[in-house]
């Protein structure tokens, strides 16, 4: 029976969602560059599993595309890039210091992960299409919590890192809002991603080289301070 | 095809200054093919008058009033700043065997520049303001000193964490065009036509998500602060492509949407523009009166400018949008003049404090005049276009009746207009720390100011009946009634 396939996909579509919600709050907890990495992998397959799911349910081939190209660019391509950019220290580096301890970080992601439910609650409404009520709550909290622990972490690659989750956000609505969007908009979109790890990879090496360091907090040698009026 | 051509001749160049016999000449090939793509630009104006809008290819790449004004725009700062870079970059640098690289990755730049107004999609718009983030920070970053690289970092995290947070609002209004019965491709035009039948909240998500990752790249307080770092440490060429136009084409996307927006009758968002465009011109007022760069006085210069032009959108009349359009283009002619004058003193004293310029008339009288002149530019000086569109932007606020933000704007203009002399008062006169003259600027950077000069002394008094033309179709686009 249609319906109960159909039944079926929304309910494992529900609960990709809810593991990659998961996902990022263990981005959150996590000290280890790698750790973080590593639920950034899973994430971005969990991205692909719903992209494939809901396109096999509505025999949407673009859909199908848009997994292929997640599962190419953020699962293989992006840890690739990485790792080649960066030295095999700043790789496995531990103890990342954060600004807030991780137990009260974990809260303030909790809340703001509710927030989001609610703030897009009035707009799911206009759509009785289950998959949206899952997808668009899930996407906007994956971009709050992506720009917290912007804010939060204080070194380089995790930040990279956070950027990447919040698109991962940005793509697990597309999958529920934009599925007709142009193949040749999706690849763009793709090669953009990558190009963003790229760029910033280089930059992360150019700055280790020439700073020795990168803790982004070290760095606050431009700023405005009040001057002497003579 | 005249649009194709403006477009993909900067491609060309990155690609011809990529292959290694052709690096030597990386910069006569830059500069000629801007050159190339500036008379595009100027045809496809010309079709545009004509016609109302020119068409690349149907759905993909389409231009009108706005975007053909924004195109000449791009084209005329990007060559000018390819002329400044030839004796710029070649003075005493220590990069000499990377400058085909320089040059390669600023003709990539103006080719995100250009696409973007040329993109008819808005989903394809996003993809080139993302590429130009991606080009301006290898740019910002290409000295590689710590304080470049602090930079480049500084605009990297900022900028780029706008990217998901805007393609979420791009998917919403996809989603919003769609459930209202839209066409399969999805462009400026066709957003425009069903504005009326699309969800006001959908409508208004959308905006306020592209609104926060785009007002990031346009520098609008208080997404600012990676603006004056980049625009202080970068090659200077590359400030004045950043802060003449980088800033301005985000803002091109974000003044698109609004007027979509604006066309949605539910959907009352011009007050909250009004609001935030004052935030960042009151910011902006007050760090101009503390700053120590003279680099960072035209970076936070602006961020005042931005808010204006956000400001005069929000009043959502056709005179003020006029007012926009036209502080749009003088902003860009005036401020990449600016950062023509910074380099050039920074060439002759290699330092960027105000207070350790003194004198500069007697030290370098070229340099001066050039600083002297572009400041009375920027800050609003009676005979300059700046204060025309200025004036014309207040007028058109006091006859929709927006006393106040037109009150608290004037005042704040004030105030950037006496911060901006008194630094530049205390660089010109008095005595100068060294009594021997710095040596004079390279010959391509005084032609590149002088030929930049001439559109900001000339726009001020006459207006060319093809340019005031241009600039009320790009104002109509706006959607003010």
């Amino acid at each position: 029976m249609a319906s109960a396939q159909t039944q079926l996909i929304e309910g494992l579509n529900a609960l990709s969602g809810g593991l990659i919600l998961l996902t990022a709050f263990g981005m959150v907890a996590m000290r280890q560059v790698q750790g973080v990495m590593r639920f950034f992998i899973v994430q971005s397959a969990l991205l692909a599993t719903s992209a494939f799911l809901i396109g096999f349910n509505r025999g949407s081939i673009h859909l199908i595309a848009l997994g292929v190209i997640t599962i190419g660019a953020k699962v293989i391509a992006i840890p690739l890039v990485l790792k080649w950019a960066l030295s095999e220290d700043l790789y496995q580096r531990r103890e990342i210091d954060q600004v807030i301890n991780i137990p009260s970080s974990l809260l303030l992601v909790l809340l703001l992960a509710i927030a989001a439910e609610f703030l897009v609650s009035p707009l799911v409404s206009i759509s009785n299409d289950p998959v949206v009520h899952v997808n668009l709550p899930i996407s906007l909290a994956l971009i709050l919590i992506g720009a917290y622990s912007l804010i939060a972490r204080r070194e380089a690659i995790p930040q990279l890192v956070g950027i990447l989750a919040m698109e991962n956000g940005a793509f697990f609505a597309g999958v529920a809002i934009a599925q007709e969007l142009p193949l040749i908009a999706e690849l763009a979109i793709a090669i953009d991603v990558i190009l963003i790890a790229v760029v910033i990879g280089v930059l992360t090496r150019d700055i280790t080289r020439a700073i020795g360091t990168t803790r982004a907090a070290t760095m606050s040698e431009l700023r405005e301070e009040p001057q002497q009026w003579r | 095809m005249a649009l194709m051509v403006a477009v993909f001749i900067p491609l060309l160049a990155a690609l011809l200054c990529w292959i290694r016999p052709f690096r030597a000449f990386a910069w006569v090939i830059t500069v000629v093919c801007l050159a190339g793509s500036f008379a595009a630009a100027v045809v496809i104006a010309a079709h545009v008058l004509a016609a109302g809008s020119v068409v690349g290819i149907p759905g993909w790449f389409e231009a009108d009033g706005l975007s053909a004004l924004v195109i000449l725009l791009v084209s005329f700062v990007c060559t000018l700043a390819a002329i400044f870079a030839g004796g710029y970059m070649h003075h005493g640098s220590q990069n000499e065997d990377r400058l085909w690289w320089f040059y390669c990755n600023f003709n990539l730049l103006v080719f995100a520049l250009i696409v973007v107004p040329a993109f008819a999609s808005p989903n394809l718009a996003w993809v080139g303001v993302e590429l130009i983030t991606l080009f301006g920070v290898l740019l910002v970053g290409f000295e590689r000193t710590p304080a470049a690289l602090e930079a480049a970092w500084k605009f990297s995290i900022l900028t780029i964490m706008g990217a998901p947070i805007s393609l979420l609002g791009f998917f919403t209004l996809y989603w919003a065009y769609h459930i209202s019965g839209g066409g399969p491709l999805e462009t400026w035009q066709g957003l425009h036509a069903s504005a009326a039948v699309m969800s006001p909240n959908l409508l208004k998500f959308s905006f306020l998500l592209v609104f926060v990752g785009f007002g990031a790249k346009s520098g609008l307080a208080p997404m600012h602060t990676w603006l004056p770092d980049a625009h202080s440490q970068a090659p200077t060429p590359i400030c004045a492509v950043l802060s003449g136009i980088k800033t301005t084409v985000p803002l091109y996307a974000i003044l698109r949407l609004l007027s979509i927006v604006l066309a949605s009758p539910e959907a009352r968002i011009g007050r909250w523009m009004v609001v935030i465009g004052l935030f960042s011109v009151g910011i902006a007022a007050f760090l101009l009166l503390q700053v120590r760069d003279y680099k960072r006085m035209f970076a936070f210069s602006t961020v005042e400018h931005m808010g204006i032009i956000l400001t005069a959108a929000g009043f959502a009349t056709h005179a003020a949008d006029y007012g926009a359009v036209a502080q749009m283009v003088n902003h860009t002619l005036t401020k990449s003049l600016c950062f023509y004058s910074a380099g050039i003193v920074l060439l002759a004293l290699e330092t960027r404090q105000i207070s350790e310029v003194r004198g500069l008339f007697r030290i370098a009288p070229f340099a001066a005049s050039a600083l002297l002149f572009c400041s009375l530019a920027i800050a609003g000086a009676p005979p300059f276009p700046i204060f025309l569109s200025e004036f014309s932007i207040l007028s058109a606020g006091l006859r929709s009746g927006h006393t106040a933000a037109v009150t608290i704007l004037a005042i704040l203009i004030v105030i950037a207009f006496i911060a901006i002399f008194l630094h530049v008062n205390r660089m010109l006169f008095g005595e100068p720390q060294q009594v021997e003259t710095a040596p004079s600027a390279p010959l391509s950077c005084r032609v590149a100011i002088i030929i930049a000069a001439l559109p900001v002394a000339v726009l001020g008094v006459y207006i060319p009946g093809p340019v005031h033309s241009l600039m009320m179709l790009a104002a109509q686009q706006l959607g003010g009634h």
